[in-house]
């Protein structure tokens, strides 16, 4: 109880990074990263809406009756959800297009709804928004991470944001389709995972 | 019917909701390690997947587009699925006590599984009619169940297997679901 503010916020960037870490939310991980603007477009709306949920819950811990909390803390979820649906569609488009049904499942994301039950609805306000905040730029983060590699593997190029995209390789590079296609997503994180498991156990 | 056979077999084998579409994905990996697990789930998934499947349809059309209120589709939606689930558990405990049994603690896992959430979503996406809704619904939940059996039983074989301490567990068992997706990849262009 006695871990400090920062200690909260950067527990989500290593020790416990979704999906490596906090084996969550492995649809959209999986679905979305066949470029790195997905990858990071979904990281985006998932700390979104994981923040705003965390402090929500976190502010009506005391108000919330522990028979229907689950109840609850999906409503809280689903309304952020809607929002972010409806900024998208308002302010980035093509992105929305992009990432079609994943981002209204969003509320079925495990790592949201796990973050509120496990975290916002035992702690305070402030705690409960760098953890949320943590989480959120932790899992933003390993989509990036996961989507590098499936780009330049799979189509040969890093689309960062819109136009800022790059060809990486070179003419006489032939695409490795397969790694953007289903099969090789889940290969792709597989052999992510056994990275990390190979690093954290030295 | 030829049609809705087609839609079947495309739902079942070709865009399996597992391996092609990526959804519910964690409960894939988490009940997948014992057969009888995986049985469990698989059932309780159809018998809900079905449900939800008509209910959200029937949702959507007579009420969220006749009074345009579609952007309240996400709230609606996981509204319908969380109170059918805890509908179903309550109903099977009181009347059907065996199927309870078996499938009791798979139920509450179903709300925020997103195999469920999904397939009601494509299905107004696909805008498909009430018959084809029904179809598509029981087809995908068929797809999942076969490709969460199939799963488990190569994996209680890897179970039996040495693998390398870093690959162990979820790692590999997604390297599996990579192999068995390329599997199911073969069907694509079947129809």
């Amino acid at each position: 109880m006695a871990k400090s503010i920062a200690q909260e916020f950067t527990k989500g960037l290593w020790q416990e990074i979704p999906p490596f870490r906090l084996v969550l939310g492995l649809c959209p991980t999986l679905a979305v990263t066949k470029t790195v603007e997905n990858g990071i477009g979904m990281g985006v709306a998932t700390t979104f809406v994981l923040v705003f949920s965390n402090i929500l819950v976190a502010a009506l811990r005391k108000l919330i009756p522990s028979k229907v909390r689950i109840a609850c803390f999906i409503i809280i979820i689903a309304t952020f959800v809607t929002v972010v649906e409806l900024l998208m569609q308002a302010y980035a488009y093509g992105l929305f297009m992009k990432l079609g049904i994943f981002i209204p499942l969003i509320v079925v994301n495990c790592i949201v709804l796990g973050r509120a039950e496990a975290f916002a609805s035992k702690n305070g306000i402030v705690a409960s928004t760098a953890d949320g905040l943590g989480i959120g730029i932790g899992f933003t983060l390993s989509l990036a991470a996961l989507a590098a590699v499936r780009e330049l593997l799979g189509s040969g190029s890093l689309t960062i944001w819109g136009d800022l995209s790059f060809q990486v390789m070179g003419p006489s590079f032939k695409p490795f389709t397969f790694m953007i296609q289903a099969p090789g997503a889940f290969i792709c994180l597989g052999l992510m995972l056994c990275l990390m498991n190979l690093v954290g156990s030295k | 019917m030829t049609d809705l056979i087609v839609l079947a077999i495309s739902c079942i084998l070709i865009n399996n909701i597992l391996l092609a579409q990526y959804l519910g994905n964690c409960p894939f990996l988490g009940t997948s390690k014992k057969m009888e697990t995986a049985v469990g789930m698989a059932m309780a998934v159809v018998f809900v997947l079905v449900l939800a499947g008509v209910i959200t349809w029937i949702v959507d059309t007579f009420i969220l587009k006749r009074w345009d209120l579609e952007y309240l589709r996400t709230i609606a939606f996981i509204l319908v699925i969380a109170s059918l689930v805890q509908f179903v558990e309550m109903f099977l405990k009181k009347s059907i006590p065996a199927l309870y049994a078996g499938l009791g603690i798979f139920l509450p896992l179903i709300t925020t599984n997103c195999a469920v959430m999904g397939v009601c979503l494509i299905n107004i996406k696909e805008e498909y009619n009430f018959i084809q809704a029904l179809v598509a619904s029981f087809a995908y939940a068929a797809g999942f169940g076969l490709a969460l059996i199939l799963f488990a039983g190569v994996r209680e074989r890897i179970l039996l297997a040495r693998v390398p301490r870093p690959l162990q567990d979820t790692s590999i068992g997604l390297i599996t679901a990579g192999i068995l997706s390329l599997v199911f990849f073969a069907f694509k262009g079947m129809v």
